[in-house]
């Protein structure tokens, strides 16, 4: 369809599933995997990443116009830096033991692949209300796949969700490796193996 | 004895790739042929190694000495940056064979987290000059080793029989975890 047939909430759809940053588009991995071996820390992860794309798409998009071709990428830069050393230091003043177990990955979300396609890709050629909008969903759909994958690891790993065990250490010895860095790998790897599965039958059907 | 120590441990026991998930894009992205894996990892080496030195002097004698230690994220991926772009010309001026084989992965190098990644841990832990520089290269020599392991096993998979949906980034990804409990082997080599 073409772009001004596109509605706002197409936009913001489109991140959730179909153009999913990090199951789809594999963009974003290294925070997605290393932050997320207990869904707390996927929730404030998530959150922050929501917090950076859709203000700095905003800013993006609104000074689109005036920045020259030739140094966008360094301006990009610059704009991503200054929002993630805000929330960077919103972290460490409000949630200081988040930010200690979260440690530099707050602030590597400035080399994160997302912020920075959607700034290049889609920000700095749409107007200010379409590039939140797509913000909103890369930002949303981020956040979704980071609490699957934390979810999963935190009851498969130390069988507990949110810090609450809920399940019982008679019924079911924890899986220790989902926690370490190689659970984080295989997790992944299986989530996006299914929602291609899903994908493939959709397909089939259609 | 303490620097063979941390190049040691940033290159096998913490390995970057594997143990701490830093640059993952160009670990899935250039892994596929042999040559091309050793290329990026040699120009990753020499770019993490220089950057290692930068950032410590830089956040020593202007950040710590400012009290600018919140403009840290800004001044680093900056000066990466302009590093990057540096080396490249450089290379370029000098030696055009190199830049051939090189070229292209340098630009790429700026987004390696890899690179941020060791700015920052090497501020974090407080490591001296030289410190800080063996953990750059041992983080560089790290990143090689994934990668060309990676880059060995995957052009093995072209010849095996792996079921449709999780052909591509999901069996690289398992693998990639087969990898990392592999080298959680390295944890008991030192005790750091």
């Amino acid at each position: 369809m073409p772009p001004s047939d596109r509605t706002l909430f197409y936009e913001f759809k489109k991140g959730l599933l179909l153009e999913n940053p990090v199951a789809v588009m594999l963009l974003g991995m290294c925070s997605s995997l290393a932050v997320t071996n207990q869904i707390k820390n996927s929730l404030a992860m998530g959150l922050a990443v929501v917090f950076v794309t859709i203000a700095s798409s905003a800013l993006v998009s609104m000074v689109r116009k005036l920045v020259p071709g030739g140094v966008r990428i360094a301006t990009y830069i610059v704009i991503i830096s200054g929002f993630v050393t805000l929330a960077d230091l919103f972290f460490k003043a409000f949630f200081p033991d988040i930010s200690k177990t979260l440690g530099p990955y707050v602030p590597l979300i400035v080399v994160n692949c997302i912020i920075m396609a959607r700034a290049e890709v889609f920000a700095a050629k749409h107007p200010v209300a379409a590039s939140v909008a797509d913000a909103v969903g890369m930002g949303v759909g981020y956040t979704w796949v980071l609490l699957v994958i934390g979810a999963i690891r935190e009851v498969l790993g130390s069988g507990s969700i949110f810090g609450l065990a809920i399940l019982s250490e008679n019924v079911f010895k924890p899986w220790v490796v989902m926690v370490l860095p190689p659970g984080a790998f295989l997790t992944l790897g299986f989530l996006i193996g299914f929602i291609n599965y899903i994908k493939s039958r959709k397909e089939g059907i259609e | 004895m303490r620097v063979i120590l941390i190049f040691i441990s940033a290159a096998l026991v913490n390995n970057f790739v594997l143990a701490y998930f830093l640059g993952l894009c160009p670990f899935l992205g250039v892994s596929k042929r042999f040559d091309t894996a050793l290329n990026m990892g040699l120009a990753t080496t020499f770019v993490t190694t220089l950057t290692a030195v930068t950032t410590w002097l830089i956040n020593r004698y202007l950040l710590v000495e400012y009290n600018l230690l919140f403009l840290q994220n800004v001044t680093f991926i900056l000066a990466i940056a302009a590093l990057v772009q540096l080396v490249e010309m450089f290379i370029k001026k000098t030696s055009i064979a190199l830049y051939r084989s090189l070229g292209i992965y340098l630009p790429l190098i700026t987004t390696n987290c890899i690179v941020l990644g060791l700015a920052l841990f090497a501020v974090t832990r407080e490591y001296t000059f030289m410190e800080s520089v063996f953990f750059g290269a041992g983080a560089g020599v790290g990143f090689t080793i994934a990668l060309i392991i990676m880059s060995g096993i995957r052009e093995e998979l072209e010849f095996a029989d792996v079921p449709k949906v999780l052909q591509g980034a999901p069996i690289t990804l398992l693998m990639a975890g087969m990898l990392a409990l592999a080298f959680m082997g390295f944890a008991g080599l030192l005790s750091v």
